[in-house]
């Protein structure tokens, strides 16, 4: 399982996303130490990336909550929370169902 | 850069329907830095507007400006932002447009959200977050409160400034 997080410099959230994900996977018995960090640095990289946002969290390339519409580019995105709140990173729960989604693929 | 206690730069801004304002002409004025798609800002966007509606009687105003760069964040053009104020989102809420980023630039705002509030003679008395938390609605813009009420009662705020946080301004190249 490959489990990469794509961040962007200019947005304050992917530490907290990144530590979510680890305890994510360290609760699944995964080994958090194999997230792979790639940094999203200029317009066209997050068009050729098809990079909506920082955070955006893919496991074995497919991102954990499909973006719909949101364009391409350096910017924070915008997640929910399962209680409906508005979010910088991904509600933990939904880390840790797409994990356990891909463990049991 | 305004420092605690100096004059704010003064502005005449549009909102979404052309009309303009300029801050000050009450006890106290809330200027905060905002748009349409961060998630900071949409995270303290409720809170806000409840302060603005539970100090309304107290004439403070509240203005909120959105001076990203449009063209390469579409998501943040006139359009978009009046779609907003149509929807309701903004509650009375003057939402103005910042085209040039002058006003954004005089003011050294760094994030969205990020909040300034002058007191009746347009001096810079508080600067930063609503609150410690965007996660968390309990905290209820509670820097910002504070901060108004030490105004209003002719004191100074306690806490005068905090850091900024939320999304980076988008700058036009």
């Amino acid at each position: 399982m490959n489990v990469e997080l794509l961040f962007w410099e200019g947005c304050p959230s992917h530490p907290r996303a990144l530590a979510d994900l680890r305890a994510a996977m360290a609760d699944l018995g995964l080994d958090p130490s194999t997230v792979a960090l790639r940094e999203i640095e200029t317009h066209e990289q997050a068009q050729s990336e098809r990079f909506v946002g920082s955070p955006t969290i893919r496991i074995d390339g497919k991102d954990i909550l499909p973006p719909g519409e949101d364009p391409f580019g350096l910017a924070c995105r915008v997640y929910h929370r399962r209680d409906g709140r508005v979010s910088p990173t991904p509600d933990p729960d939904d880390l840790r169902d797409a994990l356990q989604a891909a463990i049991a693929t | 850069m305004t420092a605690i206690g100096e004059p704010a730069p003064t502005f005449s801004l549009p909102d979404t329907e052309g009309v303009n304002h300029v801050p000050g002409d009450a006890p106290a004025t809330v200027v905060v830095f905002t748009c349409n798609h961060c998630p900071y800002a949409l995270a303290w966007h409720d809170r806000v507007l409840a302060l603005a509606h539970d100090y309304s009687d107290r004439g403070v105003r509240v203005l909120a400006i959105n001076p990203n760069d449009a063209t390469r964040y579409p998501r943040d053009s006139i359009e978009a932002m009046r779609a907003r104020v149509q929807r309701g989102e903004f509650d009375g809420v003057p939402y103005l447009r910042d085209e040039s980023q002058e006003v954004a630039r005089a003011y050294d705002a760094q994030t969205t959200p990020d909040v300034f509030v002058l007191d009746a003679a347009g001096l810079l008395r508080y600067r930063g977050a609503p609150d410690s938390d965007y996660e968390d609605p309990s905290q209820r813009a509670v820097f910002l409160r504070d901060a108004l009420d030490a105004i209003l009662d002719g004191r100074d705020p306690e806490l005068a400034q905090t850091p900024p946080i939320g999304c980076s301004i988008k700058w036009r190249e």
